[in-house]
């Protein structure tokens, strides 16, 4: 059983479906006068006005008398709204078949500009399942208007609901490319599709570059000896990540440097097979392929890398490409 | 040799989770509206209009400069747009006031800022092409094993990184505009908070923030007319390098080393922890005070912890850090670097209000970006050069 009351549905089930109906034939008929026939009327328009007392207030809706000394109402009506203040509300998570809308909304004390009293309607705060509760941003004080019914017949129904006032637009955004890797990492992932990694030698500083680029960052020069590299190396630091991420197996996983043996610099990658805080820095580590029929041209051939159980490598053979 | 040019006004946002608000012109409205106020000038006093934000990703939105001509006074008038990665607020003042250097404009309006609540900037750091994997999760993933390797490298010990955690909230306490303020801020608070990407906690992080700063950039003869006392551009230098490349030192990169160097020498500095009053220095996770402190040349290698340990930086040390609170306590990522500008100018002439560095002559600002690969820094002075 739900604890919270309020979303236990008022009918439930069986008792909600009647048993007998009384309905008077074609609605009763009702004279409305002069000051409530002036507020439907300019409804109908789309229009919300008020009337104001001999005191000075406006009343809204208005009435034809003075709730708090009896007198009538002078004759002056005044523009009110449309914008306005919700004074008070109380949330249906669980609408009934009879209620204005069919989601959950808010019945809501709404006092537009310019009155002094406020209108009783319900208040659309958008799209939320059976049972939700009140949203934060449901409060008192908030800024509302009507939503008005297109055909109109001049009754309060002519407002359909009142509805918050527009504070944010969603933006969406998306570019579709067709891109290609270039000769170099093209080549690369030639290498990786038949589960060689391959990179290249810098005339310059002597250093191999993996994955190559088709030059050298340090020394502006093209390059294109190239070098097969052996699936082992050495971790030279990390990061244990503790939080989640589609493209790593688990929650903590170490993504890491690895310095592959004979690289000049090191490449980013996943390290498992070893608990997270049994990784170290020095640590020996070579690629897990995935199974053969499984190789695309993609580094996701590398499954991960782990460990060798080779000693570690000590710190100053490392501390160089940090 | 270049043009004097001064900071005659500087004006920040509060920093905060979500600005709904505002939109994001009426944001860089209200930061750029106090930097007018404070140099007593009006839009129609500005010549140019330089601006800066993070990577288009992070907010989605693309030639922010098209649409905010006319929100910014620049109708007629030059605009432009820098990119730097996160060290973009720097390099926009550093290219604002090279409009004055160089006698092109008396007054330069620079703006800077981040919405960070209407996008997702881990979203945006972290997509990748599909030829390449990358593993990177968000900034803090990036940074983490750099970290690491410092504390290998340099021997500090655990708590350094929580010292300066809780230094820079204790600062922000005293920033009114400062996003994180965490009364009663402590080591065991910080302790107590989750390793996100080890070694990184939570609370050695900094926060996402909406936000913008701005300033005001004048020549000589606009400065004479400001009604608050100027800060003096001392020297301004930027440096970038390549991500990845042999020989890379990601802990201590190059491109810091030289920048530093550079700015220093305009300002005529040898020692800069003697002859700097006060830093604002862009640290994003609390580790990179000491790191930086190595960069920067404010101690020799593998002994920036020693200072942070020592409360060198704190805000009754020689030589106070982020009396602001920093980043850490702050960060719309695309004013980050502004506002390490502006505060760096602010303390020169005396207007920091309850975090001033009493009598601070001479501050250092500073921006990094990128993967540690973009630099920019300036020397701000209450004396004319």
């Amino acid at each position: 059983m739900p604890s919270d009351p309020a979303s236990v549905p008022f009918d439930s089930g069986k008792t909600s479906e009647p048993n007998h109906v009384l309905e008077f034939p074609g609605g009763y008929t009702r004279s409305v006068g002069p000051v409530i026939g002036r507020f439907l009327s300019d409804l109908r328009d789309g229009r919300l006005t008020g009337v104001r007392t001999k005191a000075g207030r406006v009343l809204f809706p208005p009435v034809e008398y003075d709730p708090d000394t009896g007198d009538d109402v002078t004759g002056e009506f005044v523009d009110v709204g449309p914008i306005g203040t919700v004074t008070s509300w109380s949330w249906v998570p669980n609408p009934r078949k009879t209620h204005p809308l069919d989601r959950p909304f808010a019945w809501a004390l709404i006092r537009p500009d310019g009155a002094d009293t406020a209108l009783l309607h319900a208040l659309d705060m958008g799209v939320f399942e059976p049972g939700a509760k009140p949203p934060r941003a449901l409060r008192t004080g908030m800024r509302v208007r009507p939503r008005w019914r297109a055909e109109r017949v001049g009754g309060i129904g002519d407002i359909e609901c009142f509805q918050p006032e527009v504070t944010m637009i969603t933006a969406p955004s998306r570019l579709e490319y067709r891109l290609q890797g270039g000769r170099a990492l093209d080549r690369f992932l030639e290498g990786i599709e038949q589960g060689r990694i391959l990179g290249h030698r810098c005339d310059v500083c002597g250093q191999v570059i993996v994955p190559m680029k088709g030059l050298c960052p340090k020394d502006g020069v093209p390059t294109s000896e190239e070098v097969e590299l052996p699936g082992t190396g050495t971790v030279t630091t990390f990061a244990v990540n503790n939080l989640p991420d589609p493209r790593a197996p688990e929650v903590p996983f170490v993504s890491a440097y690895i310095l592959l043996d004979g690289a000049g610099l090191t490449m980013l990658a996943l390290v498992a097979g070893v608990p997270a805080d049994q990784v170290r820095m020095g640590m020996r580590v070579r690629a897990a392929w995935r199974p053969r029929e499984e190789w695309t041209r993609s580094m996701a051939n590398i499954r991960w890398f782990e460990p060798t159980g080779e000693p570690d490598v000590p710190f100053d053979e490392i501390k160089d490409y940090l | 040799m270049a043009n004097p040019c001064a900071v005659i006004g500087v004006g920040q946002t509060a920093y905060r989770t979500k600005r709904p608000d505002v939109s994001m012109a009426g944001l860089l409205r209200e930061a750029a509206r106090r930097a007018l106020d404070d140099a007593g000038l009006t839009w129609t006093d500005i010549d140019a209009v330089v601006i800066g934000k993070a990577p288009d990703l992070f907010e989605g939105v693309m030639t922010p400069e098209g649409y905010l001509a006319d929100a910014l006074g620049a109708s007629g008038k030059p605009i432009m747009r820098v990119h730097t990665a996160g060290s973009v607020g720097g390099s926009t003042a550093i290219v604002a006031a090279s409009l004055v250097q160089s006698g092109v404009h008396d007054r330069v309006l620079t703006v800077a800022w981040e919405k960070q609540s209407e996008s997702n900037a881990t979203w945006g750091l972290t997509v990748s092409g599909p030829f390449t994997t990358s593993l990177v999760v968000g900034a803090g993933g990036y940074f983490a094993p750099h970290i690491r390797a410092y504390m290998r490298r340099s021997g500090a010990p655990d708590h350094i990184g929580t010292l300066v955690a809780v230094k820079d909230r204790q600062n922000a306490l005293k920033n009114p505009y400062a996003h994180l303020r965490i009364p009663g801020i402590s080591r065991e608070m910080v302790e107590s908070t989750p390793m996100l990407w080890e070694p990184i906690r939570y609370l050695e992080t900094c926060p996402s923030s909406d936000g913008a700063c701005a300033m005001v950039l004048a020549s000589e003869d606009a400065a004479k007319a400001a009604p608050n006392r100027p800060a003096w551009v001392h020297g301004t230098a930027m440096r970038s390098e390549p991500i990845f490349f042999a020989g890379r030192d990601t802990v201590n990169p190059q491109g810091g080393k030289d920048c530093a160097a550079d700015v220093y020498r305009q300002a005529g500095i040898s020692d800069p922890r003697r002859e700097i009053d006060v830093a604002e220095v862009y640290v994003p996770f609390s580790w990179y005070e000491p790191m930086w402190l190595e960069n920067l040349g404010f101690c020799g290698e593998g002994e920036g912890w020693k200072l942070t340990e020592a409360g060198a930086t704190a805000l009754d040390g020689d030589i106070p850090w982020n009396a602001s609170g920093g980043v850490l306590s702050s960060n719309p990522i695309g004013a980050s670097g502004m506002i390490r500008f502006a505060e760096a100018a602010l303390q020169v002439r005396g207007m920091a209000g309850e975090h001033q560095v009493d009598g601070a002559r001479r501050a250092l600002g500073h921006a990094y970006g990128g993967g540690a690969q973009f630099f920019a820094m300036w020397i701000v002075g209450s004396d004319k050069p």
